[in-house]
């Protein structure tokens, strides 16, 4: 394309579960040329692979359905390209879906990519070691349920070349879901390190959605947003040097100021001159940030060099269960009721499964998220017990919930608002792979 | 952890951000203002971080600068209890560590 014109793209989803009114909004009224839906963690492709094998036709995002039935008219209307990862660990069967949703919209000649190419299990060898921690695959005793590599904007390029209206793929890096199309407008060969890292940037400050404008943010009193119910998601307007202004729709709740960009800007990075994608070592140490306007931030003057000649790979295994239940306790006294049945379950857990199962033991409104870090508060009147397990064997889970349930009759006074759950636990590492092992594919169906 | 009731904390003149990779936790912490940057430097070295939370943060600590914003990037090795996917905290991912930081006294003195 090699146009100067803007680029306007959106953020439709910063994570598997976000929302999508907001999303609808942005493109109705947003004038976009591409909405991103990043619906992908470490966490949610993990758990992807299990959905897809208890069932071969699942493993993509939950939330695909209500997510394509609501876009796929308003994004069609719009004339804005729709590009996600919500395939996670089965692409084909979302993109398969989303072609059947469009044909009973009425959408004929929809096209939707499908990039398939993510899963390597089948290339990466046992000996393989972990990317961040000592080992290697084969070390650990656990089966493995899935292993996908990051694929990059060279593997989203071909799917936007041929036209696709969506674009689905599974283990999309996140930031190359924009990168992508900002290349493929402007003109910028991949191999342009400083240019695709200009685009890179643009990518991890909208990957997240609302936590550019205002979501993760608020603290009132301190760092007040305002309509935060109604936050609206990012919008990009991206001139063809890359810099860019990230702006949201006049009337949507939420902000864009200098804070909230900066908070973005080094989110989930280490050295800021060192940002490893498939795409660039992206370098956001001389990025300049200045406000132009109510809700109108500029952004400029990020960089990069080389790609990386290995990518990041995501190993999920199977780990077996996880147990949480919880009692609660008010009123005076609240605090040493609620450490005695705390006491009471770890002796009793103790006998039950020794060391063959991970135990962890709370007391909220106390000592919890901060329990390691060595922060207690005291005085609390209103506490809950909670406890978590995680074992290989799902009785262990199941003896737990039924000590924490037995506390209401057997524990200390007062103790209400037992609550359990036991769900499947995947734990995953990460690893390298030699680029050339990894081959993208792009699969265009026509609804 | 004794804290005077009227000490400043870095929540005082800065704001934070955390997220997760694997087991690394990072933390980017900013001043509300440029004036206050030199006092968040000087008060938030990575001694000072790791030695207040020596039981979560089992790793080093590493700290980026990026003086012309007035930020400081805190990479915190081995401190998410195995990571999202292993940790039995109810904040697994550590999204919370920003205010482990936050609530930081400016008296390096104290916690």
């Amino acid at each position: 394309m090699n146009s100067t014109s803007d680029f306007r793209i959106g953020t439709g989803a910063g994570f598997s579960s976000d929302r999508l009114d907001p999303a609808i909004d942005l493109v109705e009224r947003g004038n976009l040329d591409a909405i991103v839906f990043e619906c992908l963690g470490e966490r949610t492709v993990a758990f992807a692979h299990r959905d897809r094998m208890a069932n071969p036709k699942r493993g993509y995002n939950a939330h695909l359905e209500r997510r394509m039935r609501a876009m796929l008219p308003v994004c069609r209307k719009a004339g804005t390209i729709l590009i996600t990862n919500m395939g996670a660990a089965n692409p084909r069967a979302a993109a398969e879906r989303t072609v059947a949703i469009a044909r009973e919209l009425g959408l004929a000649g929809l096209k939707v990519a499908c990039i398939e190419g993510d899963d390597v299990s089948a290339v990466v060898t046992p000996d393989t070691p972990f990317m961040d921690e000592p080992g290697r695959l084969s070390d650990v005793g656990m089966p493995v349920v899935g292993m996908n590599a990051y694929l990059g904007a060279d593997a989203i390029v071909p799917a936007l070349e041929a036209g696709a209206d969506v674009v689905i793929g599974g283990r999309l890096s996140d930031p190359s879901m924009f990168a992508a199309p900002l290349a493929l407008h402007f003109g910028w060969s991949l191999d342009d390190a400083p240019r695709i890292g200009a685009g890179t940037l643009v990518g991890h400050l909208m990957e997240c959605g609302m936590q550019v404008t205002g979501g993760y943010f608020a603290d009132p009193g301190v760092k007040d947003v305002p309509d935060l119910a109604r936050c609206g998601y990012p919008i990009a307007e991206v001139t063809a040097d890359g810099s860019a202004v990230i702006t949201k729709l006049d009337g949507a709740g939420g902000c864009v100021t200098p804070a909230t960009v900066r908070e973005q800007l080094l989110y989930e990075v280490h050295d800021p001159e060192r940002y490893l994608t498939p795409d660039v070592t992206a370098d956001f140490s001389r990025v300049t940030i200045e406000a132009r306007g109510k809700d109108r931030v500029a952004v400029a003057h990020a960089s990069g060099t080389r790609r990386p000649d290995r990518l990041k790979v995501t190993v999920g295994f199977d780990a077996g269960f996880v147990g949480e239940a919880g009692v609660s306790y008010a009123g005076p006294g609240a605090q040493t009721r609620g450490e005695l049945a705390a006491d009471i379950v770890r002796e009793r857990m103790a006998k039950l499964i020794g060391n063959d199962a991970e135990l962890r033991v709370d007391l909220v409104g106390v000592s919890s998220l901060f329990a390691t870090a060595g922060l207690r508060s005291s005085g609390a009147q209103d506490v809950r017990l909670h406890v978590a397990v995680r074992s290989r064997d799902r009785e262990h889970a199941e003896a737990m919930l039924w000590e924490v349930e037995s506390l209401l009759c057997c524990g200390p006074a007062g103790g209400g608002g037992y609550r359990g759950a036991i769900t499947a636990s995947v734990v995953t590492k990460s690893l390298l792979i030699d680029r050339a092992k990894v081959k993208p594919t792009v699969e265009i169906m026509t609804a | 952890m004794t804290v005077r009731a009227n000490a400043r904390i870095v929540r005082d003149i800065a704001h934070a951000r955390a997220g997760d990779k694997g087991n690394t936790s990072n933390v980017n912490v900013w001043a509300f203002d440029p004036k206050d940057y030199d006092l968040l430097k000087r008060t938030l070295t990575p001694e000072r971080i790791k030695r207040a939370f020596p039981d979560l943060i089992k790793g080093p600590v590493e700290r980026y600068e990026l003086p012309h914003l007035g930020g400081l990037n805190f990479v915190l090795h081995d401190a998410l209890e195995g990571g999202v996917n292993s940790s039995l905290n109810l904040d697994s991912h550590g999204k919370s560590w920003s205010f482990l930081i936050l609530g930081l006294t400016l008296d390096d003195t104290g916690r």
